[in-house]
């Protein structure tokens, strides 16, 4: 008992701090990202005994730093403990939500097999909507308790918005719900080892299923995460900075951090649901199978090791690929926002639900 | 289920709920409402039923809430001042409440056995899954889920008829 509560720490522990470590990695990928889109040098200033590391001390030493040691400012008749809670509730849920997403099959340590998922729950990814939508009030609260006039229009923008795309992205979730026939991430990540059919062999990833919920998936988890080209909430040139305007110091760095680690939410899902997730190409439990029919027999440990592996390659090409979109597209303006959301994603991802069931009771019926 | 971990949280329950009432800000009484649906999602866990207790956070917690959050802050509602005129409203509201305090005392105090007392001890094995719950859903209760889904539709529907009323 005490070792599976031991285990199951671990996992919590090993999983919010790889989460962290690539929130504060993708700071450095998107300032110097940026930089190189936009034909700059990018941070470079900070060194340490003239090390700069091509930027990272600036975003991962100089920049927290900067931050932490920040004075506090609160603005005047702001609701204090709101607004001292508002990020907290907006990075709290965000950092929970990976729970569910699996980063591995099974760890077989003397004859004890561990599953690579903190929480294998029956309801899983109804957790992530749950734990997202949670996130909304950290905007609202942050906007309204600031008792700033653009901080109120930015939380106001920004709980219309997550609440429209919420509907698309449940709607495309529940297309793959169909498919895969459960709402456990690990077993969906399970469903996709295979290959499309014996005379094809290609690996039976969602993507080849769902490529209609995956575009829809991709564009609701950006405005979910409120990066441009659906970033309305805080919109510098008309808010500011919106809902966090009045913040400074620690609490700016959480909001900044939520950003990140909604990026990496959107991925995993995006990976676990379309790419396969942990899964290797032709890579079963005890080594390569290869369509041809060669086999290569591997220990447990190297293939564990392997499947951690490609879904952290998997999770940070999404987020590379989130932050190039970032880089390169304008803003929407907010009746196109809006459009684009109830007119446009909305029928799409439930014609897509219609159309899966009706293709579920061909094959099946 | 453990008992002092529920009555932690019943506790907690309970004061949030007084929070509702209790607070002048309006914004402050919404999210007391938030905490409360939070908390009582967690009593939902206790009861095995995950499925009811997330849908409980996302529908009640994540959505509705946030919509009142949403007109009370369009509205810029300001802190509530102290009414001392609505005497009948408070007459009327402690009425309401010594009634339902009445009958929670009778159903209590009734005998025989309490409610679901003969449901103790284990749950049986799938209790509280989508798959039972849907399956329940759409055999023994399909009539009355499709007769609330008309319901919302009208709803929705109502709701688009008087939106689009071009004003007079």
């Amino acid at each position: 008992m005490a070792l599976e509560i031991g285990i199951a720490a671990v996992k919590a522990l090993v999983v919010l701090l790889m989460v962290l470590q690539l929130a504060g990695l993708l700071g450095w990928v998107e300032r110097k990202g940026s930089a190189l889109i936009q034909d700059r040098i990018g941070a470079n200033r900070a060194a340490v005994f003239g090390f700069a590391g091509a930027g990272l001390v600036n975003t991962l030493m100089a920049d927290p730093l900067k931050f932490i040691t920040k004075e506090d400012v609160v603005p005047a008749n702001a609701d204090r403990l709101l607004h001292f809670l508002a990020p907290c509730v907006s990075l709290f849920p965000a950092l929970v939500a990976f729970a569910v997403i699996p980063f591995g099959d099974v760890l077989d340590v003397g004859g004890r097999v561990i599953n690579l998922q903190v929480a294998p729950l029956n309801v899983g990814i109804l957790y992530i909507l749950a734990m997202v939508s949670l996130g909304v009030y950290g905007v609202v609260l942050g906007g309204w308790a600031s008792n700033n006039r653009w901080s109120l229009l930015g939380g106001i923008r920004g709980s219309a918005q997550m609440i429209s795309y919420e509907l698309a992205v449940g709607l495309a979730i529940v297309a793959m719900v169909m498919t895969y026939g459960s709402l456990d991430l690990q077993q969906m990540a399970r469903a996709q080892g295979g290959v499309l059919a014996s005379w094809l062999p290609v690996p039976a990833w969602g993507i080849f299923y769902q490529p209609l919920a995956f575009l829809i998936l991709l564009c609701g988890g950006i405005a979910e995460s409120k990066r441009i080209p659906f970033d309305l909430p805080e919109a510098e040139s008309e808010l500011v900075s919106g809902y966090f305007t009045e913040y400074s110091g620690v609490k700016h760095l959480m909001f900044f951090m939520t950003d990140f680690v909604e990026v990496i939410i959107v991925s995993g899902l995006l990976a676990t649901m379309f790419f396969g997730g942990w899964q290797v190409p032709f890579l079963a439990r005890d080594g390569f199978h290869f369509p041809g029919g060669g086999v290569a027999l591997l220990p447990q440990i190297v293939v564990a090791l392997l499947q951690i592996v490609s879904f952290m390659v998997k999770v940070f090409f999404f987020c590379w690929l989130q932050i190039m979109i970032r880089w390169t597209l304008p803003r929407f303006r907010y009746d196109q926002l809006m459009r684009l959301g109830w007119k446009g994603l909305l029928p799409l991802a439930l014609a897509n639900v219609v159309l899966t069931a009706g293709i579920i009771l061909a094959v099946q019926g | 289920m453990s008992l002092p971990l529920f009555l932690a949280f019943a506790v907690l329950m309970v004061a949030s709920a007084l929070g509702v009432i209790l607070q002048r800000n309006p914004v402050r009484s919404a999210l007391s409402l938030v905490i409360t649906l939070f908390l009582l999602a967690v009593t939902f866990l206790f009861l095995d039923a995950y499925l009811v207790a997330l849908l409980q956070v996302i529908v009640y917690a994540g959505a509705i809430m946030v919509l009142f959050l949403f007109v009370i802050m369009l509205l810029n509602l300001g802190v509530e001042p102290q009414d001392p005129g609505r005497l009948g409203l408070k007459m009327f509201g402690t009425l309401a409440a010594s009634l339902l305090a009445l009958e929670l005392i009778a159903v209590a105090r009734a005998p025989g056995p309490m409610p679901g007392s003969g449901m103790a001890g284990a749950t049986p094995p799938y209790f509280g899954t989508v798959e039972a719950l849907g399956t329940r859903l759409f055999t023994h209760y399909v009539l009355p889920f499709e007769i609330t889904s008309i319901l919302l539709l009208v709803a929705i529907i109502g709701a688009v008829v008087m939106a689009k009323r071009t004003p007079t």
